[in-house]
Formats: structure tokens, sequence, C-alpha cells
């Protein structure tokens, strides 16, 4: 353990403050399918500003403070040029909590201006960036795609629910989603007896949903209806609307997910309520992982009691880092590819189902690497792993 | 009457030795308190409470009993006799743990909402001080000797020293992942404080108040990451600390000069606290998941036996019999 020193008696020593921006490259999102709440413009930020708040209240005990810059590019805007504008406004950047797709992640972690940087991605859950498309100094607060199947495919097991019928939507993303589960039923042994797919536009769901839903999901036995449905077209009116009463899971009905609304245990109710207090709304995944992301680098330079960037940078990418996220376990960055071991937790709208890993499913290392790419499978080098 | 009854058979089933002890246990989901009866082991008497009771204790003489009703925002104050709410105490915002003074009026409450540890005067009922402290603070002490209350902060992850002549914060002393709970050795130099992520306990000595020893954990057939330290109860003789180990299921217990582990107890699903029971020879801990309390033998380290209680029992204290100080009761 780093301590052992108390603290100096108030009031410390100042520090300069240290700066963590925000960016985030702003997509379109469909409009909401049953009147939900749209995404919210601030997911992600707002969690990032709690995560600023817990750290100054944290570190002004050790003569810390923080302060967070945000720069949002809208979509189809200029991003290398807004962050050379940055960097040209604030000097090297240091710590940048990235909210953006995949590509704008790695145009930002290759851009000049991020050399010197730790990038923390709370926006992007693609394999790809945990794999042969990973980056130096670039960590995945966010848990990946594959995280997520693992996680719902771990319940599906537990429950012998082994037998998934899957439906897909067209985007890219959805098809991302689909491999993901089909890669974690292989993993755990789960099965896909049949596999559908459906596009939501040109039709009106609320008039063809309960006749088109009971034709794609007619097919062999099966014990669940799997959806891959990230931009939310079509998957809330398949639950209920399935041929068979099967339950529906996947990006709808039963999800898995870093964090929603009925999460409270392990003292998650008092952060779910301070963000509340703050945001005027409940926490999503990426606010989740926004608070998560500045609240890691906030810890570390807590546990160093300094400011200094390098000695931050130094301890997150540290075996010995470890962290907590109000998810009953001590968190850390995997030392092969920079994603952050986390529980995940399969949920539906009215309560969680199951924190993953689920029991029983057991690794050498810690029960929380048998979630995502583990060391033998991912191609990652770029944190000094071997071939 | 009941009362009479109980009196009755206490002396009938209890060897004279064994002095009879009535455990309070808050039952954080049914917002009740259950009485256990240390003679018999059955639990005499349920009432309710405030929403969401954590934390609880008794005034020197057993005469009041305080209860922390976390999402009343209140720490009521309770006829333990009767269960009859007597009055409410002004708490703060989500009182969660407190620890009495010495002076046996003067009551520190950690206020997990807001960051803030509030003083309350428990005669007059009037708030002495709000102090700010870290981010979800929870533990709760005061030394043997009145001078010094800490608490602990759960996102923060400090013990920050409060001077009670001044009520100010004078110093904070960073600990392990999300410290839980706060207890002074008897002789008031040391303080153990335990972290529920860290996986540790840490034993701070008071006067320079550096961590002197961190105690780690290790059982068999158990990942490290579900053993979660949260409550500690130190014995009587002071040579055992008993540390509840969350939903390892287990209590360990560790010798206080090698600081070596002599044993862990299996008790029941995820243990929140441990209370000694005055003489020494038994403690009881409260499971949150299983809802019941396991009693303990402190002479031959052995769970004895179990009694069901109410939803999340989280806290127990043993309310003090005249003439006998109450041991160790987790606030």
């Amino acid at each position: 353990m780093p301590f052992g020193r108390a603290a100096s008696a108030a009031p410390p020593v100042s520090a300069p403050a240290l700066a963590i921006h925000y960016v985030e490259r702003r997509v379109e999102r469909p409009t909401p399918l049953n009147n939900e709440s749209p995404i919210p413009n601030d997911e992600g930020l707002a969690g990032a500003e709690l995560g600023l708040r817990d750290g100054n209240a944290t570190g002004r005990f050790v003569g810390l403070s923080f302060t967070l810059k945000s720069t949002v590019v809208e979509p189809g805007a200029d991003l290398p040029a807004a962050l050379a504008a940055l960097a040209r406004e604030n000097g090297p950047l240091r710590f940048l909590v990235v909210n953006a797709p995949a590509e704008d992640l790695l145009a930002i972690a290759d851009a000049p201006e991020t050399q010197g940087a730790v990038l923390l991605n709370v926006g992007a859950p693609d394999v790809r960036l945990r794999d042969h498309d990973c980056r130096a100094r670039l960590l995945h607060v966010l848990p990946s795609r594959d995280m997520l199947t693992d996680a719902l495919a771990q319940l599906l097991l537990y429950k012998r629910w082994n037998r998934l019928l899957l439906v897909s939507g067209p985007g890219a993303d959805d098809a991302l989603y689909a491999d993901a589960l089909r890669k974690s039923a292989k993993k755990f042994g789960a099965r896909i007896v049949a596999e559908a797919s459906f596009d939501a536009r040109g039709a009106d769901l609320r008039d063809s949903a309960l006749k088109e839903f009971a034709v794609i999901t007619r097919g062999p036995e099966h014990d669940v209806v799997a959806v891959a449905d990230e931009r939310a077209e079509f998957g809330a009116n398949l639950v209920y609307n399935t041929a068979s009463p099967r339950p529906v899971v996947g990006t709808q009905g039963l999800t898995p997910t870093a964090w929603g609304r009925p999460v409270e245990a392990w003292a998650a109710v008092q952060l779910q309520q301070r963000f509340a207090k703050l945001a005027g709304r409940p926490m999503g995944a990426v606010d989740w992982a926004g608070w998560m992301a500045v609240h890691a680098v906030t810890e570390a330079a807590t546990q160093l009691k300094s400011s200094d960037a390098n000695a931050i940078r130094d301890l997150l990418l540290s075996k010995k880092f470890e962290v907590g996220g109000f998810k009953g376990r001590a968190l850390s960055f995997r030392p092969w590819n920079g994603q952050l071991r986390q529980p995940v937790f399969v949920l539906w709208p009215g309560a969680v189902v199951a924190a993953a890993p689920v029991e029983g499913f057991l690794h050498r290392r810690t029960e929380l690497d048998t979630l995502g790419l583990d060391e033998p499978e991912s191609a990652c080098r770029a944190f000094g792993g071997t071939p | 009457m009941i009362f009479l009854r109980l009196c009755v058979g206490a002396l009938l089933l209890a060897p004279l030795s064994v002095e009879a002890h009535e455990v309070y246990v808050s039952n954080e989901r049914d917002n009740t308190v259950s009485v256990i009866d240390s003679t018999t082991w059955e639990v005499t008497r349920t009432f309710p409470v405030g929403r969401r009771p954590r934390g609880l204790t008794f005034s020197r003489d057993g005469r009041r009993l305080f209860v922390c009703a976390s999402d009343s925002d209140a720490v009521q104050v309770i006829d333990p006799d009767t269960g009859k709410l007597l009055h409410d105490l002004p708490s703060g915002e989500d009182p969660e743990q407190f620890s009495l003074a010495p002076d046996g009026k003067t009551l520190f409450i950690a206020n997990e909402n807001n960051a803030t540890t509030t003083v309350v005067d428990a005669d007059t009922r009037k708030v002495l001080a709000q102090i700010d402290v870290g981010i979800e603070p929870e533990g709760m002490a005061v030394s043997p000797d009145g001078k010094l209350a800490v608490t602990t902060s759960e996102t923060t992850n400090m013990v920050h020293w409060i001077d009670t002549a001044t009520l100010q914060a004078t110093d904070a002393t960073p600990v392990g992942q999300r410290p839980r709970h706060a207890e002074f050795t008897r002789d008031g130099k040391r303080l153990w404080v335990s972290s529920e992520i860290g996986g540790t306990v840490a034993v701070i000595d008071v006067a320079t108040r550096q961590v002197v020893e961190t105690i780690g954990f290790e059982i068999k057939g158990i990942s490290g990451d579900r053993i979660q330290p949260v409550g500690i109860a130190l014995s009587e003789d002071g040579r055992s600390a008993f540390v509840a180990l969350g939903p390892s299921d287990r209590v360990a217990v560790v010798d206080t000069e090698s600081f070596k582990v002599k044993a862990y107890i299996l008790v029941g699903r995820r243990v929140w606290h441990v209370a000694a029971l005055p003489g020494g020879e038994r403690l009881v801990t409260t499971n949150g998941v299983s809802g019941d309390v396991t009693v303990i033998d402190a002479g031959s380290l052995k769970a004895l036996r179990s009694i069901k209680v109410g939803r999340y029992p989280w806290g127990a204290a043993v309310r003090p019999v005249a003439g006998v100080r109450s041991a160790g009761a987790a606030e």
C-alpha cells in the first residue's frame, strides 16, 4: 500500500491544480421509439463533473485540486482542429476523458497534441480498441461489447437458458454486438439456434410489430430471444411480442451494462443520489464511465499526494493501482490492453438480475477476467506485451 | 408482563455465571429492531423504528437507545423497555454510524450523503457543530479519553481526526479503499480501521496518526475480492480483534500483538458487524444477506448458533446493565 504517512495537518500546502480534459464527439441519435427519455446531451460529461467534485472534495485534504474543461465537437465538425486549439490554449494535454466513436478516439490518440497524455475511453465499447487497434496510454473505462455479452452469457448459462434465437438490426454496431454475442455463446457453451435480421426502417412498428415479430421469432426451440439493436430502433417493441413466450435479452429487455438506474448495492445508492442531485436525472453507463475516469485520475493523484502528471500516469498504468467504483470490488486496469476490470450488471429497467462475474465462472487470476479479452486472447502489444 | 416472564426464564435456564444481556439488532430493510436475550438466544421482541436503521448504541445507563434511521434523516432516541420513540435528535442528512463520547451526551454522527460529521448534544438536543469531512463518512469513533473523534470517509479513503475541544478536523490519514469502521483500543493508543474494498485493516498509531500495520486476509477457496472487512470488535482483554469480512461470510480473529490471523470463523452470509458481550465470552455478528445473527464463543473461536432476525440485519449493540461496562458495541 502506498500509504503510511499521515497527510499534513490542515491547511495543506496547495499544489497547482491538475487539469483534466473532457473531449466529446457528439453523434446523431435516432428519435426515441416509445416516448422513452432521449439520451441526454450531457451523458458522460455530467458523470465526469461529479468525478471532479468528488476528486476535489477528497484532494483538499492533501492539498490537491483538479479542474475539468470540456470540449464538445458537433457531428461533422473538425475534431483535429478542436484538439489543436485545445492544446494551444491550455499547454500540454495530460489527461483526456474521451467520449467519442472508435474512429475519432483513434484519431485523438494518434494526434501529435496527445502524445504525452493518458486517454480514458468512456464512450466506445469496440472490442478492436482492446485488441489489434489498441494504443499505449489509451485506457478503457467503459466495458467492451464482449465484456457485456460475456456477462449476459454467464447469466444465461447459470440459468440454463442455453439456446438463443438471435435477431439483429441492420447497423454496423448491431453487427458488432451480434458478433460479440456469438463469441460469448461459444466461449461459455450456449448455442445460437437460429438468426434473423430486422430492419425497422420503412415500417411503422406501432402497426406491424404484433405480426412481424411473431414471424421472425418463429424458429427452432429456444430459451431466449437475443436482440442486437444498439440504436434502439425496434428492440423494446420485441419484448412481449415474440412468437413463443420467451424473455428478450441483449441490447433491450434483459441487458448487460456498466451501470443503470436500478443499481443500488455496494453503496451505489450514494453515488446514484449524488449524481441525481447534480444532473437531475438517473446515471447511465457512459455517465458512470465519465465519473470513473475522473475518479481514477484524482484517486491516483491522492494516493500519491502529488499533482505530478508523470507520476500519476505511471501509477494509473501500473499493476498495483486499485480503485473503488461502487461495484463491490477493487477495480484495476488490465496490463495487456488497458481495459478496466469491473463487474457488469445484467438488469432490466426494474431491477438488477445479476452482477457478473456470475458465481461459478472461475479464473486463475481474478474472476473479473472471465469478462472480455483475456491476456492470451488479446492481440494488443502496445502496453509492452510480447506477441 | 412479557418482561417478567423472560426474567423467570432467564433464571431457570442460565448457568449462574452467565449474566443475562439484551442484544439489539437493527434490521435495515424491515425498519425494525430485534431484541435478543443472551441466555436463551431467542428474539424476545421486535419493534418498529424509522426508515433504514443502521448504527445503534446505548446511553451509559442503558435507559436510552439511539438509532440512526438513515432514510428518515434522524437519530431516534428510544425507550428500550417499551420500544417507544421518545424523540428524534437533529442528525443531519442520512446518518449512518455514530459514536457517543465518554461524557455520555456528545454524539458524533457520520452523515453519509453530505460529507459532514454532525455533533449533537443528546441532552439539550442541539447541534454543536457540523464538520466538513471526506465523501461518504461512515465509521465513527471517539477515543476513550474523549479528546479525539475520528470518522472514515468511504470515497475519500481517509481517516479524519477531529479535536473534540474545538470541533475542528485537524488532520487526515489516508487508508485503503473504502474505509468502513474505526475502533480505538481500550488504552486509546491505537486505532483499527477496516477497508472494505482494499480488503485490509489498518492499525494506526494515534499519537503520530501513522499507519503502523496493514493486515491482509487470506481464506482458502475464497477469492480475494470477496474478503471485505467491515465491522471490528476488540475483545475485552485487548488481545484479539474480531473483524467481519462481508461476503466471505467469515469473521477473522486477529492477535493484536503479532497482527496474525488466529482463526476464520464461518458465520452467516455477508457479515456486517460484530459486537462483544460483557464478560468477554461471547460475540454476536449481524449477517445481512442471510438475515440472522451468529453467536461466537470467544474461547473456542467457534460459531455456536444462529438466530433469525429481520431482513438485512446491520448493527448490533449490547444494552449496558447497571454496574457492568458494555463491551465494544458495534455502533
